[in-house]
C-alpha cells in the first residue's frame, strides 16, 4: 500500500504544473484569445518564483512573483493582439522565444544555486489541493456565472457580444492575464517544488504538453484535470515498468504519455456536437470594434 | 509593434557572442557549444576550458564562443568564425560533425576540433574523454554505500558513451559486491529536471537507495537529498545542491586538452588528432569523496590513483557480457574500440538494451 500512496504523490506532482497551466489557458481560450506562448510564460513564471524566493529567502514570495511574472507576460501578449491587433499565433510563438531567452538573461545569476523548496503539509504540496480546487472553482464560474457566460459569450461571437454591449476587449484582457498567471504559478510550481533550482529552459516543453490538452480536453475544466493525471499516471508508470526490467522498448514507453492521454481524449471526444458547441467560435480571430 | 517584439526576442536568445578584447597578433581560439553556460554541467564545464586557455595565455590568446548552437545552425555558426579570423575552431557536441567537416573543407587554413566524434580532415581532429573511468569508481562507492545493494541510474539515449559507463559502474560495483544489482531507467532525454526527478523517485521508491544519472541536471541528486538517499553528481561538481547526499561527481575538465591544441597552434605544431584522455591527466577527474566512511573515500582515492596511473583499466579482461559470451584477453584492456561502440551489457545487468 505504502508503494501505491507514493507512486500517488509522485504522479500529483507530475501532473499539477500541466494541470495549472492548461486551466488558465483554456480560460484564456474560452474568451477567443488563442495564447500559444504558455512555454514562454510558464519558463518566466519558474525563473521569477526561483528569484523572489532566492532575494527574500521564502517560498511564498516566490510564488508570487512567478504569478507576476506570468501576467507581465500575458499583459505584453494581451497589448500586442488586443490593442495592437498582431497575429495571435506569432505573436505566441514569439512570447515564447521572448520567455525563454529573457529567463535565461535574468536567471543567470540564479544557475547553480540551491533552491528553496516550498514547505509541505503533512506531506502534500499545497499546491496540489490548490489546483484540483481551481478545477472546481473555474468550472463553477465558466458555466454558473454571469461572468462565465460573458466569457463564452465573447468567445464564441465576439460581434453579438459587443452589439449586446460587453466589453470584448476588456473581458480578453482580464482572460488573457488569468491565463498569465496560471501559467506563471505553474513555472513557479516547477521552481519551487518539483525541483527546486533554476536552470535554463527548466520546463522543457511543458507548457505545449499543457496547450495540447486543451484543446483534447474539449476546453472542459474536468476533461483537463482527467488528461493533466492520465498524462501523469502514464509517465510514471512507464518509469515504473522500466525499472521492473520488463524488457519492454523504453522508447515505446517513453511515447505511451502521449499516445495514450491523446487517445483516451479522443474517444471521450467522440461526441462531435458537444465538441462543436464547446470550441470557441471566435478563437484566433482579432476583434475590431465597428462602431 | 510586433516587429519590435520579434527583434527583441531576437535580442534576448542571440548567443552571447562575447570576445575579450587583444592585441592584432593574438591568436583567435573559438569554441562553439550545445547547450548554455549555465546548465552548470556539461556547457558549463567546456566552458571552464576556455576560461582556463584565457587565463594560460592572456593577451596572446583571444578567445570567443556562441552557446545554445542546434545543430541545425552550427554551419553557419562555424563559418562565421572562421571568417571573422578564428585560428581554431572547437565543436562540442557529436551532431556537429558533418557542419563541421564540411565548414574545415573551405577553411584550410583555420584548425577544427570536434568533441566526441569519429571523423577527421587534414584541418580537424577529434577530442573525447573516458568518462567510463569515473563510472568504476562510483561504481565501487555505490556497492560500498548501498543497504539494499541495488542502484538506481537514469540515462539518456542507449549510445556508446552511455553504455560503457552503465558496464564501468557495473563492473566496478560487482568488484565490490558480486551480488549488486541496477535498475536502469532510460529517460529519451538529455536534459528536462522534472522528468529526471521523476525518474529518481520511482526508482527509489523499487528498491534503490543509490542514484547514478547520466543525464545533464542536478535533478534527482536533489530527490536523493530529500528522501535521505544518496547520489553523484554528473560532468560538474554538484555539491551545492545536495550537500548531504553527493557522495562525489564524475568532473569533466577540459582545460588540459584545450591548452595543449592551442597552445600547438601557436607554435605550429598541430596535427589533427584523435584524442581520448581519461584521468592520467585530469580530463576526468573526481569530485572531493563526501558523506562517507573514511574506509570507503580511501578504497575510492585508491582506485582512481590505480586507473590515473594506468595500473587497472575499467575493461580488463575477461569480461562476460549478458548473454553470457566471453570477450578480451585475461588480464589485457578491451581495444579502445570496443569502447568506443560498446553496444551490449555485461553479465548482472537485468535491463535491455535499447536498440
Amino acid at each position: 500500500m505504502d508503494i501505491v500512496l507514493t507512486l500517488l504523490t509522485i504522479i500529483m506532482t507530475a501532473a499539477t504544473p500541466l494541470l495549472l497551466a492548461a486551466l488558465g489557458e483554456m480560460v484564456t481560450e474560452r474568451a477567443g484569445v488563442l495564447n500559444l506562448g504558455v512555454e514562454g510564460m510558464m519558463v518566466m513564471g519558474a525563473v521569477a518564483g526561483f528569484g523572489g524566493a532566492y532575494v527574500t529567502g521564502n517560498p511564498w514570495v516566490g510564488i508570487v512573483t512567478s504569478i507576476f511574472a506570468g501576467m507581465l507576460m500575458s499583459l505584453l501578449f494581451g497589448f500586442l493582439t488586443l490593442t495592437l491587433l498582431a497575429n495571435q499565433v506569432a505573436t505566441g510563438l514569439a512570447l515564447t522565444l521572448l520567455g525563454l531567452g529573457l529567463s535565461a538573461l535574468i536567471g543567470e545569476s540564479f544557475v547553480g544555486q540551491p533552491g528553496i523548496k516550498l514547505p509541505t503539509f503533512s506531506g502534500i504540496d499545497p499546491l496540489v489541493p490548490f489546483s484540483l480546487v481551481m478545477v472546481a472553482a473555474v468550472s463553477w464560474f465558466m458555466f454558473r456565472t454571469k461572468m462565465g457566460l460573458v466569457i463564452r459569450a465573447v468567445g464564441n461571437s465576439h460581434t453579438s457580444a459587443h452589439a449586446l454591449g460587453y466589453n470584448v476587449i476588456g473581458v480578453r484582457y482580464l482572460s488573457v492575464l488569468f491565463g498569465g498567471a496560471m501559467s506563471g504559478i505553474a513555472g513557479g510550481y516547477l521552481s519551487l517544488v518539483y525541483t527546486p533550482q533554476w536552470v535554463e529552459n527548466m520546463t522543457s516543453g511543458r507548457g505545449w504538453i499543457a496547450l495540447a490538452l486543451v484543446v483534447f480536453a474539449s476546453w472542459l475544466p474536468f476533461r483537463i484535470l482527467a488528461g493533466a493525471y492520465l498524462f501523469g499516471t502514464i509517465s510514471i508508470l512507464s518509469f515504473v515498468l522500466q525499472a521492473q526490467g520488463l524488457g519492454i522498448p523504453s522508447q515505446f514507453l517513453s511515447s505511451l504519455p502521449y499516445l495514450g492521454t491523446i487517445l483516451a481524449l479522443v474517444v471521450i471526444s467522440g461526441n462531435k456536437a458537444l465538441t462543436r458547441r464547446n470550441t470557441p467560435a471566435s478563437l484566433g480571430q482579432p476583434f475590431v470594434p465597428d462602431r | 509593434m510586433k516587429k519590435l517584439l520579434m527583434a527583441a526576442a531576437a535580442a534576448a536568445l542571440m548567443l552571447g557572442a562575447a570576445s575579450a578584447s587583444a592585441s592584432a597578433e593574438a591568436l583567435k581560439a573559438c569554441w562553439v557549444y550545445v547547450g548554455p553556460i549555465g546548465d552548470f554541467g556539461y556547457s558549463f564545464q567546456h566552458h571552464q576550458g576556455l576560461l582556463a586557455v584565457q587565463k594560460e595565455f592572456g593577451d596572446k590568446v583571444e578567445t570567443a564562443y556562441a552557446e545554445n548552437v542546434s545543430e541545425a545552425d552550427s554551419e553557419k555558426t562555424f563559418e562565421r568564425f572562421a571568417r571573422e579570423g578564428c585560428k581554431i575552431i572547437f565543436g562540442t557536441s557529436f551532431g556537429f560533425m558533418e557542419p563541421m567537416l564540411k565548414v574545415a573543407k573551405k577553411f584550410p587554413d583555420v584548425k577544427f576540433e570536434h568533441a566526441t566524434g569519429y571523423k577527421t580532415a587534414d584541418n580537424m581532429g577529434t577530442y573525447n574523454a573516458k568518462f567510463h573511468e569515473g563510472r568504476y569508481v562510483i561504481g565501487q562507492i555505490a556497492a560500498k554505500m548501498s543497504k539494499t545493494g541495488t542502484a538506481g541510474y537514469i540515462v539518456s539515449f542507449p549510445i556508446p558513451a552511455v553504455v560503457s559507463g552503465i558496464n564501468a559502474f557495473m563492473l566496478g560495483a560487482q568488484s565490490v559486491n558480486p551480488n549488486f544489482k541496477v535498475k536502469i531507467v532510460w529517460a529519451n532525454t538529455w536534459f528536462d529536471p522534472a522528468k529526471e526527478a521523476d525518474a529518481a523517485k520511482v526508482l527509489l521508491s523499487q528498491g534503490a537507495d543509490i542514484t547514478v544519472q547520466h543525464t545533464d541536471s542536478a535533478a534527482p541528486l536533489q530527490v536523493a537529498q530529500e528522501q535521505g538517499k544518496f547520489g553523484f553528481g554528473q560532468a560538474s561538481d554538484q555539491y551545492q545542491f545536495a550537500p548531504k547526499a553527493q557522495l562525489t561527481a564524475i568532473v569533466d575538465n577540459w582545460a588540459p586538452h584545450y591548452i595543449n591544441s592551442v597552445k600547438a597552434v601557436m607554435d605550429g605544431t598541430w596535427k589533427p588528432q584523435q584524442t581520448w584522455e581519461g584521468m592520467e591527466n585530469g580530463t576526468v577527474s573526481m569530485a572531493p569523496y563526501t558523506n562517507m566512511p573514511d574506509d570507503v573515500a580511501k578504497m575510492a582515492t585508491e582506485t582512481a590513483a590505480a586507473i590515473a596511473s594506468g595500473k587497472l583499466n575499467p575493461f580488463t579482461g575477461p569480461i562476460t557480457k549478458q548473454d553470457g559470451t566471453v570477450v578480451g584477453e585475461a588480464g589485457k584492456p578491451l581495444p579502445d574500440g570496443d569502447i568506443l561502440g560498446m553496444n551490449w551489457y555485461v553479465k548482472g545487468i537485468d535491463d535491455q538494451l535499447p536498440q
